[in-house]
């Protein structure tokens, strides 16, 4: 066994992670991308995202999880996941209004429709996805020293 | 109108354990649920009799649903809970990285 | 739909575009922060002076989110009150923002001060701006998680210990805010004000108007620290770092507390008699005992938080009365506390700054040493305890006037009284950190650096010239515009949606 296949828990736990974490993956990306036409969306679909990074995290350890997604890189998405958010929202100045829904609506229940609801899914699904799992790191990789009382 | 006053014990519950209890984490805790009291209780201003969920599909029409705007606001209370208690969890592990103890009658520097 | 409204959106996404583009990018380039910081500031600051201009022609301005139609769409009102508050809102930010180009420097993450300072802004932009309810909830919330970030910034212990006491307060505020929300939607089936103030007016007041104001009182009372409430101000406001204190005691209080306080119970629930006399018991007892409070201490920075009790106070016990003089008085002094405000608590951190020390009795003869800090400390203290040419003598004289004018003598001696209180702590602070010996320890110490004292001077120049505002062709513009918002009360439904139509 090589050092790092050390980390992390037990290999049960590790094979299945290893079966498992693409499928969440996706199946968060699913939820995303049809926020507009059934239940679901942008924070939904953020929320798996993130759990699919934590539960690699849990499992592996802390190197194989920031190797797939860095602490930066996180922390970056989220950012641009509020700009992109904010461009579509400023956008909308095109047709004369904030937020206005510009591009055509298209058919119902298609996957191209709903004209700027999808791009603002896939926006909220950057913060959420990349802000949970920057919060979860946060909370988790802070040093619990008590500092002696003077 | 039992399930109002039952929301309202909820979130009376909630508030007693904010003001009652000693340890930091459960006084998030409190907070938690007292904002969920409130969360169901401004979803169960949207119920109606024997409504059906208000997800527009291709096949059924449109009748008789439940209100679905105290819904979506309530998705956004959820969300802005979320990063409350975040925060609230972040500060409370930094106090007891600081005073190595979440019992606040020891976490008591600042008065007068 | 007229094309000038279209300025109102801006309001919101402005800082949070700069909030967001400050994170993306200020950590790899180094002196982007301050500069972005300080134009998108700059940008407010001219945008909120041009409402007022745009109000003064065009009348109340409506928009309507993404064309969706008004009174079921997120709606923002630009009226009298919303530009008189925005001017405020953003005239200090822009000062504050000048003064943390330099102060912020001993800590470490300056760009993430600046995101978190700027959603700030929005949010309380947005809070002044919105003419939705739930609106008002989501961007309250939005101010109110940056600043418990932004008071426990420099994690020091005490800082935490604040923060955490003002984040759980807070929070359970907000919980009220929203039960009092859910109660309004479900007698309403609405969330605009305007058409909710319509509906309440037909459907008239009953058990759950006062169940929702009592509701509302709590919750706002919570944010703006009305005295049953405040027991998180003093330490909250002194922990943070000074421009942040400066900030949340000069604008924050008053954007989230005083503000949606009176746009609720002035346009949309309307004011009975009876809240009218809580709310000035509630004023009058936060004057007193804030002030009574504030004489004792010997931190500089706590001493300063509770005199923004006590101010706060004025402000309701004058917007609580209901007379035109009162709500004038009110406003005014609203203005003016949060510039007095805001520089005596950048007059805190440049002590701070220089000699490393809150305590007054550590402090002495600074004036010789600090002469900006010194200067503008005096004229601020001045003006805070209402002392003639300054601007805070003159809201303080118009809110007296007003509560005597109505025949409440009681109101009226308590007023007087705290005015002398603040006085004699100001003196205190005066007597023992700036005039007298210099200590020996403190002989060199240096003044402030440039910005610092750059925003503290314009400041200052603010309270020797606020008092013009109430001059006659300046009054009409600013003041009395907003007086009359809040005047003509539920009437604000009619008047909306008009403009909606």
């Amino acid at each position: 066994m090589s050092k790092e296949d050390e980390k992390g828990m037990s290999l049960i736990v590790k094979t299945i992670t290893r079966l498992t974490v693409g499928l969440i993956l996706l199946y968060g990306l699913y939820i995303v991308f049809h926020g507009h036409g059934s239940p679901g969306g942008g924070f939904t679909g953020g929320v798996i995202i993130a759990l699919s990074f934590i539960h690699l995290m849990l499992a592996y350890g802390k190197e194989v999880a920031f190797r797939k997604l860095s602490e930066a890189a996180a922390s970056f998405f989220v950012s641009l996941g509020a700009i992109l958010f904010l461009a579509i929202a400023l956008l909308g100045f095109t047709g004369g209004y904030f937020f206005l829904n510009f591009i055509p609506k298209g058919e119902p229940f298609r996957l191209f429709s709903a004209g700027i609801i999808p791009l603002c899914d896939i926006a909220i699904g950057l913060i959420v996805g990349a802000g949970l799992f920057a919060i979860f790191v946060a909370l988790v990789s802070l040093k619990l020293e008590p500092e002696r009382k003077e | 109108m039992i399930v109002y006053l039952l929301c309202l014990v909820l979130f009376c519950l909630g508030l007693y354990c904010i003001l009652r209890k000693r340890n930091i984490i459960k006084i998030i805790v409190g907070v938690m649920i007292a904002e969920y009291a409130v969360n169901l209780f401004f979803i169960l201003t949207g119920y109606r009799m024997r409504g059906r969920s208000p997800i527009f599909s291709p096949d059924v029409d449109i009748t008789n649903m439940v209100d679905p705007l105290p819904q979506a606001l309530v998705l956004t209370a959820i969300v802005i809970g979320l990063a409350t208690t975040a925060l609230l969890v972040a500060i409370a592990m930094r106090i007891y990285e600081k005073y190595g103890t979440f019992d606040i009658t020891k976490i008591r520097e600042l008065r007068g | 739909m007229i094309t000038a409204s279209n300025i109102i959106p801006l309001f919101v996404a402005i800082p949070l575009a700069g909030a967001f583009l400050i994170s993306l990018l200020g950590k790899r380039i180094k002196r982007l922060p301050d500069v972005l910081g300080v134009s998108v500031a700059l940008i407010l600051c001219g945008l909120s002076l041009l409402s007022v201009r745009l109000y003064s022609i065009y009348g109340i301005l409506t928009y309507s989110v993404g064309a969706w139609k008004l009174p079921i769409g997120i709606g923002m009102v630009l009226d009298g009150l919303t530009s008189f508050m925005l001017v405020t809102i953003n005239l200090i930010a822009f000062c504050i923002v000048v003064y943390s180009v330099n102060y912020m420097e001993r800590y470490t993450a300056k760009w993430s001060f600046y995101t978190l300072f700027f959603l700030m802004v929005g949010g309380m932009n947005g809070v002044v701006i919105t003419g939705d309810m739930f609106n008002l909830f989501v961007l309250l919330e939005i101010a109110a998680v940056a600043s418990y970030a932004l008071v426990a910034f420099g994690t020091d212990r005490h800082e935490l210990e604040a923060a955490f006491k003002y984040a759980i307060m807070s929070t359970v505020g907000s919980l009220f805010i929203l039960l009092g929300i859910a109660l309004l939607y479900s007698y309403t089936s609405t969330l605009n004000m305007a058409d909710m103030a319509n509906i309440l007016a037909q459907k008239g007041t009953g058990n759950i108007t006062l169940m929702v104001s009592v509701l509302f009182l709590m919750g706002f009372g919570l944010k703006a620290a009305l005295v049953p409430f405040h027991a998180w101000l003093p330490d909250a406001h002194p922990s943070a770092p000074a421009p942040i204190s400066a900030m949340l005691s000069g604008v924050l209080i008053k954007a989230l507390g005083i503000y949606a306080l009176c746009r609720i119970f002035y346009n949309v629930i309307g004011l009975s008699p009876t809240l009218s006399s809580v709310l000035m018991f509630l004023g009058t007892l936060s004057m007193v005992v804030g002030v009574l409070l504030a004489i004792g201490q010997w931190d500089l920075k706590r001493l300063l938080a509770y005199h923004s009790i006590s101010q706060i106070g004025y402000v309701v016990l004058g917007i609580g009365l209901g007379t035109p003089l009162g709500i004038l008085g009110g406003l005014f002094h609203l203005f003016n506390h949060s510039v007095f405000k805001s520089l005596l608590f950048l007059n805190s951190g440049a002590v701070e700054y220089s000699t490393g020390t809150r305590d007054l009795q550590k402090m002495g003869g600074l004036t010789s040493r600090m002469p900006v800090t010194g200067t503008t400390n005096l004229v601020a203290s001045m003006s805070i305890s209402g002392i003639p040419p300054f601007n805070g003598f003159w809201s303080k004289l118009i809110i007296i006037i007003a509560v005597v004018q109505a025949g409440r003598f009681g109101y009226a001696f308590w007023a007087v009284l705290a005015s002398l209180l603040t006085l004699a702590s100001f003196m205190k602070v005066m007597k023992y950190a700036f005039f007298g010996e210099l200590r020996e320890n403190l002989s060199r110490i240096r003044e402030a650096p440039l910005f610092m004292k750059l925003s503290m001077g314009a400041l200052a120049f603010l309270c020797v010239v606020g008092g013009l505002l109430l001059l006659p062709g300046v009054k009409e513009v600013f003041l009395q515009r907003a007086t009359d918002v809040l005047l003509e009360g539920t009437e604000y439904a009619v008047i909306v949606l008009k403009g909606i139509k």
